[in-house]
């Protein structure tokens, strides 16, 4: 397949190495560290509002968060020997420590949280459910039966250690996919100290918006009332968040327009031309612009509930899509151009092959699969928590 | 220690494992070869360069490079009078059938080869998650294709466009400075057929070797100094617009 090239590329530059996999991977720890971080903000810093998202947030962030690795292992030539990573990491990289920071958030925060959080719940249908689901239930126990008020008090207390040791964490998995990017000093469009920070500030955007959405609609679903409290505050902080990321993308962009160093002339046209309609258009204008003048117009004006929701599914689905597309022009972006500033070439994305479209809708649509199993194995819902509390289930339990 | 039957047959399969780690790490062996003795670059004397592509093509054969990727390859520049921050440069196949005849009229016309710089702080060695990539004791970067992953950082993360992905092996690639034939006492095969020796492997660490009377006597220049990766490929003669 003939690759467009525009002027001088390298010429083993040609063909593109990261695809839309590699979009996915940012894209998709994104919205794992974001979801976290939304609801450690009812469990560190109190935020009440928010509690009726807190558990799906937890959900949201497990089930993508199990999808996290497939893009990358789908991408490497030889997927058989990722495991090297684990059993010889090479320190000096950046990649290597992947493997861990992810276990670490995986194991140590993740699961360990939402089992703490959801350990009455269980011990409650294992009692009460029968059959297979039963053993399913008391297998999730791990033989942790106690639910007496000092124990809960114990999990409550642990919860808490747990999220807040979870924060830091939250934020290293997502700066961390950053400085995989930011570190490349080969790659003047990625090599930035901000790229971390960027990253981590883009995460919570997209995770925020990401865990409302998924609160609106299945709220919906489920033929609920929307907590409009909860969604109110969840849309001020998306807003707040939003404000800073965009900030501090510009702080980015001024700067390389004003420094103006040897690339910013081949940036500046690659900006102009292959990425005016992901960047300028979608990213910033459709993507960041809009839904933070949308968020700013609830905040100054008197909205009803039901145009204040259309609003915010709007904002929600803007600010989704236009994170999508800041992760596009990073990834993609970071290689149309020559490192001889002197070409471009062009991203053609195949359909049906290993590291095409199709796999790579596949892959978005799976933790949204894994987000269904997991909502029907511990519901998240509040009225569910006020069920399996006044449930049959013996009030004290037993060691 | 005595070693039981059952002690040995728990310890062989574990000595097995360890032992292909330890060839993985083992360059080339060749007798009389000391590897601490040596410290491979490369001498590249641009004004000498005609563009003529054998090196290319002798690398290609010597190691089996596939079609459409270079380890070594040859840039065409064209300098319009003062405007050395913009040179029109080509590279048809990488300059491997040579050049077509220039339309360019007026400034200067030159040729570059370029080949992996073998850093001696390489951004690409750091950033392998395996260490399948690594700087061998004297001085030659080297992929392991046994060990890589084929997660492509490492061609990422070169700021000279010197590595890509092979498509028969799935793992990362790049001139190894024919290192098979180096530590044989030979020169690379792109040096061995340069009709007019605009490459000349150089060995840093034999002061008999000539790049150091070369270096004495000529301003020589590295690709990209900027990015401080150690480049042991040095250029005489290069001229400010070549990136």
């Amino acid at each position: 397949m003939q690759i467009p090239v525009e002027g001088f590329m390298y010429p083993n530059e040609v063909e593109l190495q990261w695809s839309v996999l590699i979009v996915l991977y940012p894209f998709i720890t994104g919205l794992v560290a974001g979801a976290f971080i939304l609801a450690s903000l009812e469990r560190v810093f109190r935020v009440e509002a928010v509690k009726p998202t807190y558990r799906l947030a937890l959900l949201t962030a497990l089930a993508f968060l199990l999808v996290a690795p497939l893009p990358l292992q789908l991408h490497l030539g030889h997927p058989e020997r990722s495991l090297e990573m684990y059993l010889t990491p090479h320190r000096s990289s950046a990649m290597a420590m992947f493997g861990f920071v992810y276990l670490w958030y995986l194991m140590a925060v993740l699961l360990l949280e939402i089992w703490l959080d959801y350990r009455r719940d269980i011990v409650l249908k294992s009692q009460s459910s029968t059959g297979i689901t039963r053993l399913f239930y008391r297998f999730l126990t791990f033989g942790s039966s106690n639910i007496s008020e000092r124990s809960l008090r114990i999990d409550d207390r642990l919860g808490y250690t747990i999220t807040l040791i979870g924060i830091p964490s939250a934020f290293m998995l997502h700066g961390y996919v950053g400085f995989i990017f930011g570190s490349v000093k080969a790659n003047p469009w990625w090599s930035s100290p901000l790229m971390p920070i960027v990253f981590i500030f883009s995460a919570m955007v997209s995770g925020i918006a990401a865990v409302m959405l998924l609160y609106m609609l299945s709220t919906r679903l489920r033929k609920k009332e929307i907590d409009m409290r909860c969604v109110d505050k969840i849309a001020q902080y998306l807003m707040y968040t939003f404000i800073i990321d965009f900030s501090l993308e510009m702080l980015d962009l001024i700067q390389r327009i004003y420094e103006a160093d040897e690339s910013f002339r081949s940036l500046d046209f690659m900006v102009h031309t292959r990425l005016w309609t992901s960047q300028v258009i979608v990213q910033i204008l459709l993507g960041t612009v809009t839904p933070i003048a949308l968020l700013a117009l609830t905040q100054l004006l008197n909205f009803n509930e039901v145009i204040r929701r259309r609003i915010y599914a709007i904002a929600g689905c803007l600010t989704v899509v236009g994170i999508f597309a800041m992760r596009w022009n990073v990834v993609i972006g970071g290689q149309l151009f020559s490192k001889s500033f002197l070409g471009y070439t062009t991203y053609k994305m195949s359909f049906a092959t290993r590291e095409g479209l199709l796999p790579a809708i596949v892959l978005m649509l799976l933790p949204f699969a894994f987000l269904w199993v997991l909502v029907k194995l511990l519901p998240p819902w509040p009225d569910a928590r006020t069920a399996s509390a006044s449930g049959t289930a013996p009030a004290h339990g037993t060691t | 220690m005595d070693i039981t039957r059952r002690r040995l047959l728990v310890l062989l399969p574990a000595a097995a494992v360890a032992w292909k780690y330890v060839q993985a790490g083992t360059p080339e062996a060749a007798p009389n070869y000391k590897i601490a003795e040596h410290w491979w670059g490369m001498l590249i004397d641009i004004p000498k360069c005609i563009g003529c592509g054998s090196c290319v093509r002798a690398c290609s054969e010597e190691n089996d490079v596939p079609d459409g990727y270079f380890r070594p390859w040859i840039e065409r520049y064209h300098v319009a009078d003062w405007k050395i921050e913009r040179p029109h440069v080509d590279s048809p196949d990488g300059g491997k059938e040579g050049f077509p005849p220039t339309e360019e009229i007026g400034g200067k016309n030159f040729f570059v080869p370029k080949l992996c710089n073998h850093c001696e702080d390489s951004p690409c060695t750091q950033v392998c998650p395996v260490g399948a990539t690594f700087v061998s004791p004297d001085g030659v970067v080297l992929v392991d294709k046994n060990y890589c992953l084929g997660c492509r950082y490492c061609v990422q993360a070169c700021p000279y466009g010197c590595r890509f992905i092979n498509p028969k092996t799935n793992t990362a690639e790049k001139c190894s400075l024919c290192y098979h034939r180096i530590t044989k006492g030979l020169t690379t095969a792109c040096c061995e057929v340069c009709p007019t020796g605009a490459r000349q492997l150089a060995d840093l660490k034999n002061p008999k070797d000539p790049i150091h009377e070369f270096l004495k006597t000529h301003t020589v220049q590295v690709l990209k100094p900027h990015m401080a990766t150690g480049a042991k490929v040095f250029y005489n003669g290069m001229d400010g617009s070549v990136r």
